[in-house]
């Protein structure tokens, strides 16, 4: 049902710009993956400090309140890389598991990172059950590793 | 003098071979490298960004730095092995490759960089511990930091593609750079 869709995106200027450089592709996804070092460290941050480990002697609001503006940066770096590198190969995106895998894990994760664990993260933290962290960090430590994974394996799968 | 043998013998034996045509074990290996990022340059990350005075500005950067090496030294380790193993799939590629040692060059600077800043103005922290914006030698400390890990991610990542292999028609001075033999093997 998707599928003229996808092979649309790749007919497009950019799509077809980046599928047709020698290098364009290769630029993009460094780009990618240095704003997964950020993006990685500011979540990281973040969900080690809810299990209890890092950053102990500051509260979890004040991690959580430094670490945002590098979430949601590195994220929209993530986005717009991710949105351009997927138009130019978005037939084989089609086709691929773990693409759908990183699609859904990537949706749950947004939604999640900004409901759930803003909301836990920036309260009170006498006013939660250490429990109650211990799961959103393991929540969002498990999305986010999906997203990862499967986007590592997008360029094993064919 | 050319480490070109020492990586054909390495190439020749049975755990090479074996990790090199693996179905899964080597891309598990490389997916391990590459998220393991995450953890080693993310931390590494926040680590220099408050060394440059634009995070966490109200803790003392001497508290940041003990209670994140430990998770980066973690993350070091993971890099290393399985940056070993990726070497060791693919030696005489990868040694001959413009990127990879790029990539080993700008780590050897990192880590002289490191050590730099342990052995000189991190000894004094102290001093300057809670200040929102540390000394000049701590936040050039940390903008290299950042920079060398950026090229050393790039680079990484462009290992994979073949532009300047040995195996196809190069200028001389890619050639020389890359260390291509005439009469390959």
């Amino acid at each position: 049902m998707l599928l003229p869709y996808f092979q649309w995106f790749e007919t497009t200027t950019i799509g077809d710009w980046i599928k047709n450089s020698s290098w364009a592709f290769a630029v993009i996804e460094s780009v990618h993956l240095l704003a997964l070092a950020v993006i990685g460290g500011a979540v990281l941050l973040v969900d080690l400090r809810l299990l209890g480990f890092g950053l102990k002697r500051q509260s979890v609001s004040e991690v959580a309140r430094e670490a945002w503006p590098w979430l949601v940066a590195s994220l929209m770096v993530m986005l717009l890389t991710g949105f351009a590198l997927f138009v130019s190969e978005a037939t084989k995106c089609y086709y691929s598991t773990p693409f759908w895998v990183k699609m859904t894990s990537l949706a749950l994760a947004i939604v999640f990172t900004f409901t759930v664990r803003r909301k836990v993260s920036l309260a009170d933290e006498h006013d939660m059950r250490p429990a109650v962290l211990k799961l959103v960090a393991l929540v969002s430590l498990t999305l986010w590793f999906g997203v990862g994974a499967g986007g590592r394996w997008i360029g094993f799968s064919g | 003098m050319s480490l070109l043998p020492f990586c054909e013998w390495l190439a020749s034996t049975r755990g090479s071979i074996a990790l090199h045509e693996s179905l899964y074990m080597y891309p598990l290996v490389e997916s391990v490298h590459v998220l393991t990022l995450c953890l080693f340059v993310g931390m590494s990350v926040i680590l220099d960004l408050r060394l440059l005075g634009l995070v966490f500005r109200r803790v003392p950067a001497s508290e940041i730095i003990d209670r994140i090496i430990p998770w980066m030294v973690g993350g070091f380790v993971v890099m290393v092995i399985t940056g070993i193993l990726l070497f060791y799939a693919i030696p005489i590629r990868s040694y001959q490759n413009i990127f990879f040692r790029l990539k080993l060059v700008a780590l050897v600077l990192a880590g002289l960089n490191a050590w730099t800043f342990h052995s000189g103005i991190h000894r004094k922290v102290d001093q300057w511990a809670s200040a929102a914006v540390p000394p000049k030698r701590a936040r050039i400390a940390g903008a290299t930091s950042l920079a060398l890990w950026a090229v050393i991610v790039v680079c990484g990542r462009m290992i994979a593609y073949n532009w300047f292999d040995c195996d196809m028609p190069q200028r001389p001075l890619v050639k020389w750079a890359a260390g291509c033999v005439e009469k390959p093997r």
